[in-house]
C-alpha cells in the first residue's frame, strides 16, 4: 500500500498542491486537509503515515512566523503528533512549515520533545523578504530524508529565516548532537556569508532533525527543486533523462522510509 | 474618542538587547537616510492592545506563551491607560497607530492565536513603536517618521505622546432615514449635487439623470445617484476610449471599438476564448485549460499611501482573475512601476508629494506582501522613472489565471441567490471609482484617505481556496469581483438583462453606522460576488464556513429589470438596469497629434566608450532590478523555468517569465512588456508600436511561439480634455490596430487610466503618454526554452534584425539630458519576417542563447549576456547589419550609435558553430550577420567602423556597476549588533 501523507493547510497556506506533488511523484498518497477537519477530529491523524508542513503564510505570520498555527498545534494535536513520530511516521516542515515546528518545540526538541523552544527563526538581517537560490550540504548521521555530506541547490523564500538559539551551550548541544539537518554553504561547500547565508543563521543553519530523525525541517524549498528545469542555470547543461531536480532526493528518502 | 474599558491591556514586544533587531536596525537606517544623523541607535516594539475579559492573569499568558518568542523577545504588559515614554537610554518614542477604521490585518492572527489558548477577547489592535537613542528634536523626529516609518494618510504618528488605543470596534449607529435628492433645474446647481457628492459627473450626465428621474416623476434617492455615478465613472465605463472622437478630422464614433477590438475580430484567431468581455481575456492553452490576462493600474491610491494601493491593486488584478468565468486560479503576477527619480533630492518633492524612494519602497513591499502571502509568483516586471512620474506614479498589476476549459461561461439566473463572500463591508474605499477619475493635488493626501485601502492578503487567499472548491462542485452560476464601486457594481453587473433584489441590511459589516448608501457602494477589499441557485444554498454555505470565510445571502436575483435595494425593508433604490447600463450619454471629444521632439543633438566623440557603457548600467532605467525582484516569491507553485535573472549566481537579467502552470506538464507560457515613454515625448504612434514590439520581442526570445502570441492594452495619461493629450492617445491606439493585424498577435484585454495629473503650487504636472503592452505567448516544451546568458567560449554571435541611427527616446540620449527627434521606428513587414525566422529557429533548438536589444541597445545587451559564468565577447562593428542605403536612412558613421542606438526589432543570438549553416538557411531573408564570438577572457570588446578597438571593458566590474546601482536597501547583517550570535560562532 501506497505511505499516506496529510499535507496540512491553514488560512495562508500556499504550497500545498506542489508539496503533494513531490510526495505523490515518489509514491506516496498524498492528502490536504484543512487543520480545522484535523483539529475537530484528531483522531484523523492515526489514519496517516506521515504529515508534512508545508510553505507559506499561516494565519499571516501575524505575531510571528508560524507561530498561530504552532499553538494551534499544541493546544489540539500534541499527543497525535508525538504518537504518530512513535509508530515510526514522518514529519516534515518546508519554510513556515519549519518555522511553526520550531515553535511547538518538536524541533529540535532538545529539552522536551515538545512544547519548549529552544531555538527560534528570526527576522532576516536584511531586514526584507529573500527570495533566492542557494546551497545547502546535508549535516546530520541521522535524517531519514538524506545521508550527510549531500550538496543541493535549492530557492528559498522567506522574511523569517535566521535561526538563533537561545545560548551558545543549548546551539552547541544542537550541533554536537546531530541536530543540525542542513547547512548554508558557497556553492564549492565553503563557509557561506551574505547572500549565500541570505538571513543570518547562527553557523548557516538552514534545516534541524530531531532526536529520532523523523522530523526535519528545512528553510529552502525542496519541492521547488523538483525538474531540472527549475534550476536558475538549467539551459547551460544537458538535461537528464527523467529531468530530476536537486530537490527530489528528500521526498524519495521520505517515502521510503515508510515502505 | 471613548475611554477604553478597563479590562483592556497593551502588551509590548520587544527583541531582547542580546539579540539583533532588524526591523530597529532598518528603521535607524532610514531615520539617517533623511539626515538624522545624530541618531545612535533605534529598537522596535510590536504593540498588541487587548480588550480581555480574562484581566490580567490572561494579558500575562498571552503575552508569554503567544505574542512573544521565546527565544529572542521579551514582553511587558500595561495597564490600558498608560502612556508608555521611552525609557532610560532613549531620548524618543515613536508611536504609529493605524487609525480607527483603517484594516489591521494582523489582528486577525492574533484573535485567532487567542482563542486557541481558550482565553477570551473581545478586541484586537496592532501597532508599532521605535525607541530612539541620540540627539535630535522631537519636531524632527515626528517630521522624519511621517516620512519614511508611517503614513499619515491613514496613521496617528506620535513622538513621546502616544495616544490611548481602543481595540474594540464598536461604531456610532444611528436612526435610518432614506435621502431623496431633487435635482434643481438650474444648471449650475445641479452641476454643484454632483461635486457637492463627489459624484465625479459632468454636467451632461447630470442632466441625462434629471431627465430620466423628471419622467419617472420623483427625485432620486442618495443610493441611486451613487449607483449610477459608480456605474458611469470613467473608471467603470471607459467613455473617453470607448466614445466619439474627432482627430484632425479623422472620425472615430467609438475609438477602441474601431482599432483594437476590430483587429481582434479581424484577426479571429481560433485560440481566442474569450476576449474583451469578462474580468480578463481568455486564451487556449491545452486540452484542458484555457489561461487568463488581465492587467491593471492603481496609480492614484498608490501616490497617496503606496503600500496600500499596491497591495489593494495587486489584490484588485487577482479578484479579477478569480471573477473570469466561473473562477481562474491565479498562477504568475507581473507588475510594471513608473516613478520618478530615486535619487531626487528631497528639495525638489512638490508639497503633497511623497518622495519617489518612499513610493517605490512602499510599492514594492505592497505587492510583496500581498503576492507573496496570496502564494503568487510574482515573475515578470519593469520599472520606468521620469520626473513627471513624482505625484502622479504608475503602478500596474498583471495577473494571469488557469480555467479549466469547461468553466468559461457564466451567467445568474432568475432566482438564484446573491452571495457576498470574503471579507467584511466598512467605511473603507469609498469613491475609489470616482477618486480615480480626478486629478491628484496636494491636498489629496489628507482629503481623500478614504479611498485608500490596506489589504488582507490571508482573507482573499481563503476566499480562493474556497471559491475554486465550490466552482469545481458546481455550487454557483456566476462571479464576479467587488472592485470599484464595490458591491454597486458588482450586482449591477451580474443583474444585466435580468433583476435584482438586495436588501441593504444584511450585509455583514466591520462595525456599526453605515448608512446603506455607504454599504452598497463601499470597496471594502477582498469580496466577491456569487450568483447560487437555491439548491445549492446551503452546500455552499456549509463549505465556505468549513474554510473560515463568511457568505452571507444578501439578496435574489429577479426578472424585473431594476435594481430594487432596501434597507431595514424599506426601498431606497429602484433603477433600471436599462437606463443604468446604456443611459449615460455619448462624450464626443477633440483630439489633435502634436510632432514633439527636439533637433537631433550632435555630441562630441566619445573619446571612452568604456567609461560611457560603465555609466549607461548605472542609470536606473538599465540598472539591475534584483532589489525589487529578490523581494518577491517568484518561485511558489513550483512552476518557474525562466526566471527575472538567469544563470549560475542568477547574474543575467532575462527577457521574459517562463512559467509551467501544471505541475505535471512540460508545456508553459511566456509573459513579457513593452514600455517605453520617452519615445511617445517624439510621437507617439512610434511608441505604440515600440512597445508591442519589445513585448514581443521579449516573449520570443526565450523560446515561445509567434503565431500563439495575445498583447494587452494599458493607456495611461494625463487629462484627455487636452485634445493633445487624447491626440497621442489615438495614435497608440492606431498602433495598437496595425501591429496587431500586420503580425496577427491580437489584444485580448486592456484598461485605460486617463487622469494622471498632479497639481502643485507651480502649475499642473501632467504624466508622459503611457502605453504598457504586456505579451502572453505558449511555449510548446519548456525544456526547449532559451535563456539569455551566454553559455560557452568560440560560439558565434550573431546580430538578428537591422541597426539604424535611431537614439530619439533612447537611455544614452537621456544620459546626456537630449530627446532627440529619430525615434526607433518598427518596420511592420520586415518584423513579421524576423519574428517569424526567431520562432523557427528557437523551435528547431538551433540557438544557444538569445537576448532582445532594448534599453542601451547592442552594448548594454552584450554585456548582460556575459554576466553569468565569467565569459566575454568580441564583436566587430563594421559587420553589424546596418540600414545603409535606405530612404531616410543616412549610413551609420559613428560607433556609439551602433553601440547603443535602440532600433526595434533586433536580438543577439548565441550559436553553436555546428549550427551556423542551419541557423543562416532560416535567417536567409532576413537582416542578420554574424558579428563575433563568445570568448573565455571575461570581457567585452569591440573593433571600430575603422578597425581599432573601441570597446573593451571588464565583465566583472561592468556586472558590479549593473548589481549595485538601484540599491534601496535596508539595514544590513554587518551593522546589526550581534549579540551573543557571535558567541554561537
Amino acid at each position: 500500500m501506497k505511505p499516506r501523507i496529510l499535507v496540512l493547510r491553514a488560512a495562508g497556506t500556499n504550497c500545498d498542491v506542489e508539496t503533494a506533488f513531490a510526495f505523490e511523484r515518489y509514491g506516496a498518497q498524498a492528502t490536504a486537509m484543512h487543520v480545522n477537519r484535523l483539529t475537530e477530529k484528531p483522531a484523523l491523524l492515526a489514519e496517516f503515515d506521515g504529515l508534512a508542513l508545508p510553505g507559506g503564510f499561516s494565519y499571516g505570520d501575524d505575531i510571528a512566523a508560524g507561530k498561530v498555527l504552532a499553538i494551534e498545534l499544541l493546544a489540539r494535536l500534541r499527543d497525535p503528533l508525538l504518537a504518530l513520530v512513535d509508530r515510526g511516521g514522518i514529519v516534515l516542515g518546508i519554510c513556515n512549515g519549519f518555522q511553526t515546528l520550531v515553535k511547538t518545540g518538536l524541533l529540535p526538541g532538545i529539552s522536551a520533545r515538545i512544547g519548549t523552544q529552544d531555538v527560534t527563526l528570526a527576522d532576516n538581517d536584511s531586514c526584507r523578504y529573500e527570495d533566492r537560490w542557494v546551497t545547502m550540504e546535508s549535516v546530520s548521521p541521522r535524517s531519514v530524508f538524506i545521508e550527510p555530506g549531500q550538496r543541493l541547490h535549492v530557492p528559498l523564500a522567506h522574511g523569517e529565516g535566521k535561526y538563533v538559539a537561545k545560548d551558545a551551550a543549548t546551539h552547541k548541544k544542537i550541533v554536537d548532537g546531530g541536530y543540525v539537518a542542513f547547512r548554508y554553504v558557497t556553492e564549492d561547500g565553503g563557509v557561506a556569508s551574505y547572500p549565500d547565508n541570505p538571513n543570518g543563521s547562527v553557523d548557516g543553519v538552514a534545516g534541524l532533525v530531531d532526536a529520532t530523525g523523523r522530523v526535519m525541517g528545512l528553510m529552502p524549498h525542496p519541492e521547488r527543486a523538483m525538474f531540472a528545469v527549475h534550476s536558475p542555470s538549467w539551459t547551460g547543461a544537458a538535461l537528464r533523462e527523467d529531468d530530476e531536480g536537486a530537490g527530489a532526493v528528500i521526498f524519495r528518502n521520505a517515502v521510503r522510509a515508510l515502505r | 474618542m471613548p475611554s477604553p474599558s478597563p479590562d483592556v491591556f497593551r502588551i509590548e514586544v520587544q527583541v531582547k538587547p542580546a539579540f539583533s533587531d532588524s526591523r530597529g536596525n532598518s528603521a535607524l537606517a532610514e531615520l539617517r537616510g533623511l539626515g538624522l544623523a545624530g541618531l545612535s541607535k533605534v529598537r522596535s516594539v510590536r504593540g498588541f492592545a487587548l480588550a480581555l475579559p480574562g484581566g490580567r492573569a490572561a494579558a500575562e499568558r498571552i503575552a508569554r506563551e503567544a505574542l512573544a518568542d521565546a527565544v529572542v523577545d521579551e514582553a511587558t504588559v500595561l495597564e490600558a491607560d498608560a502612556r508608555p515614554q521611552a525609557p532610560a537610554g532613549f531620548a524618543h518614542r515613536i508611536d504609529i497607530v493605524k487609525r480607527k477604521g483603517v484594516m489591521d490585518p494582523a489582528a486577525d492572527g492574533v484573535l485567532r492565536a487567542i482563542t486557541a489558548l481558550g482565553e477570551p477577547v473581545a478586541g484586537v489592535r496592532t501597532y508599532t513603536a521605535y525607541l530612539v537613542a541620540g540627539t535630535v528634536s522631537a519636531d524632527k523626529l515626528a517630521d522624519a517618521a511621517a516620512r519614511a516609518l508611517g503614513n499619515a494618510a491613514i496613521e496617528d504618528i506620535a513622538v513621546d505622546a502616544p495616544h490611548a488605543i481602543d481595540p474594540t470596534t464598536t461604531g456610532h449607529g444611528g436612526a435610518f432615514t432614506r435621502v431623496d435628492v431633487p435635482l434643481p433645474g438650474d444648471d449650475a446647481q445641479l452641476l454643484d449635487v454632483s461635486k457637492k457628492g463627489g459624484l465625479s459627473l459632468s454636467l451632461v450626465e447630470m442632466q441625462a439623470i434629471r431627465k430620466h428621474f423628471a419622467e419617472l416623476g420623483r427625485a432620486p434617492t442618495d443610493v441611486e445617484l451613487e449607483t449610477i455615478a459608480q456605474t458611469w465613472s470613467e473608471h467603470c465605463k471607459h467613455k473617453t476610449l470607448a466614445g466619439a472622437v474627432n482627430c484632425d478630422g479623422r472620425r472615430y464614433d467609438n475609438l477602441l471599438k474601431e482599432t483594437i477590438f476590430k483587429a481582434t475580430k479581424d484577426l479571429a484567431r481560433p485560440w481566442c476564448i474569450s476576449v474583451f468581455k469578462d474580468n480578463a481575456g481568455v486564451i487556449a492553452f491545452d486540452d484542458r485549460h484555457h489561461v487568463t490576462f488581465k492587467v491593471e493600474t492603481h496609480n492614484h491610491p498608490s501616490a497617496i499611501e503606496p503600500y496600500g494601493g499596491a497591495g489593494t491593486g495587486i489584490g484588485g488584478v487577482l479578484r479579477d482573475t478569480m471573477g473570469t468565468g466561473l473562477g481562474a486560479k491565479p498562477i504568475v503576477s507581473t507588475d510594471v512601476f513608473c516613478f520618478g527619480p530615486p535619487d531626487l533630492p528631497a528639495s525638489e518633492v512638490p508639497a503633497g508629494a511623497l518622495h519617489p524612494r518612499r513610493v517605490m519602497k512602499g510599492v514594492v513591499a505592497g505587492v510583496r506582501d500581498y503576492g507573496n502571502r496570496m502564494g503568487i509568483p510574482t515573475a515578470n516586471g519593469a520599472l520606468v522613472f521620469d520626473r513627471r512620474f513624482i505625484g502622479n506614479p504608475l503602478v500596474f498589476c498583471g495577473s494571469v489565471g488557469l480555467l479549466p476549459a469547461d468553466k468559461v461561461e457564466k451567467g445568474a439566473r432568475a432566482g438564484d441567490r446573491i452571495v457576498v463572500v470574503g471579507g467584511r463591508t466598512g467605511r473603507d474605499g469609498i469613491h475609489g471609482a470616482t477618486f480615480s477619475s480626478r486629478e491628484l493635488h496636494h491636498e489629496s493626501e489628507t482629503l481623500d484617505s478614504g479611498a485608500v485601502q490596506i489589504g488582507n492578503a490571508i482573507q482573499e487567499k481563503k476566499v480562493l481556496d474556497a471559491q475554486l472548491q465550490a466552482r469545481d462542485l458546481g455550487l454557483y452560476t456566476c462571479v464576479t469581483d467587488c472592485g470599484a464601486g464595490g458591491l454597486s457594481s458588482a450586482v449591477g453587473e451580474m443583474a444585466e438583462g435580468l433583476g435584482a433584489v438586495v436588501d441593504l441590511d444584511r450585509v455583514p459589516l466591520k462595525y456599526d453606522g453605515l448608512t446603506y448608501a455607504e454599504i452598497w457602494i463601499s470597496e471594502a477589499q477582498e469580496r466577491m460576488v456569487l450568483s447560487v441557485p437555491p439548491q445549492h444554498e446551503a452546500a455552499l454555505l456549509e463549505l465556505f464556513r468549513r474554510e473560515d470565510v463568511e457568505a452571507t445571502v444578501i439578496g435574489t436575483f429577479t426578472t424585473s429589470g431594476r435594481l430594487e435595494l432596501r434597507y431595514r425593508g424599506v426601498e431606497v433604490g429602484s433603477l433600471d438596469l436599462e437606463f443604468l447600463h446604456h443611459g449615460v450619454p455619448r462624450v464626443v471629444r477633440s483630439a489633435t497629434v502634436k510632432p514633439g521632439g527636439e533637433p537631433e543633438p550632435t555630441l562630441a566623440d566619445e573619446v571612452d566608450l568604456n567609461a560611457t557603457l560603465e555609466r549607461l548600467f548605472a542609470q536606473p532605467d538599465i540598472a539591475s532590478k534584483e532589489w525589487v525582484v529578490h523581494q518577491y516569491d517568484h518561485e511558489v507553485q513550483a512552476g518557474s523555468v525562466i526566471k527575472p535573472f538567469v544563470g549560475p549566481g542568477q547574474k543575467t537579467p532575462s527577457d521574459a517569465a517562463v512559467v509551467r502552470p501544471k505541475l505535471d506538464s512540460f508545456r508553459g507560457i511566456a509573459i513579457g512588456n513593452g514600455i517605453c515613454p520617452r519615445v511617445g515625448d517624439i510621437d507617439a504612434y512610434a511608441m505604440g508600436l515600440l512597445a508591442i514590439d519589445e513585448a514581443i520581442r521579449n516573449v520570443l526570445a526565450v523560446g515561445a511561439r509567434f503565431d500563439e502570441c495575445a498583447l494587452l492594452d494599458n493607456f495611461c495619461s494625463a487629462s484627455c480634455e487636452r485634445p493633445e493629450v487624447l491626440g497621442a492617445v489615438v495614435r497608440v491606439a492606431e498602433a495598437c490596430r496595425d501591429a496587431a493585424l500586420a503580425w496577427q498577435t491580437p489584444f485580448i484585454s486592456g484598461k485605460d487610466s486617463l487622469n494622471n495629473e498632479f497639481r502643485t503650487q507651480n502649475g499642473t504636472v501632467q504624466i508622459p503618454t503611457t502605453i504598457l503592452i504586456s505579451s502572453i505567448a505558449l511555449v510548446v516544451d519548456v525544456r526547449h526554452a532559451v535563456s539569455s546568458d551566454f553559455k560557452r567560449a568560440g560560439n558565434a554571435i550573431v546580430l538578428l534584425g537591422l541597426t539604424r541611427p535611431e537614439l530619439g527616446g533612447s537611455a544614452y540620449y537621456a544620459m546626456h539630458g537630449r530627446l532627440g527627434r529619430c525615434p526607433p521606428r518598427v518596420d511592420l513587414v520586415r518584423a513579421k519576417a524576423v519574428f517569424t525566422a526567431l520562432a523557427k529557429l528557437t523551435s528547431e533548438r538551433l540557438v544557444t542563447s538569445c537576448h532582445d536589444l532594448s534599453d542601451g541597445g547592442l552594448a548594454v545587451a552584450l554585456a548582460e549576456m556575459a554576466f553569468s559564468r565569467g565569459l566575454g565577447v568580441d564583436v566587430d562593428l563594421a559587420k553589424v547589419p546596418a540600414a545603409d542605403g535606405e530612404e531616410h536612412a543616412p549610413s551609420i558613421e559613428r560607433d556609439d550609435v551602433l553601440l547603443f542606438s535602440e532600433s526595434p526589432t533586433r536580438f543577439v543570438l548565441e550559436i553553436e558553430p555546428q549550427r551556423l549553416r542551419d541557423v543562416e538557411r532560416i535567417l536567409a531573408d532576413v537582416p542578420h550577420a554574424v558579428i563575433g564570438s563568445v570568448t573565455g577572457d571575461g570581457r567585452v570588446r569591440a573593433t571600430s567602423l575603422t578597425g581599432s578597438r573601441v570597446l573593451d571593458a571588464d565583465v566583472q566590474h561592468l556586472a558590479h556597476v549593473f548589481h549595485h546601482s538601484l540599491d534601496l536597501g535596508s539595514a544590513m547583517a554587518q551593522d546589526a549588533p550581534r549579540g551573543h550570535d557571535k558567541d554561537s560562532r
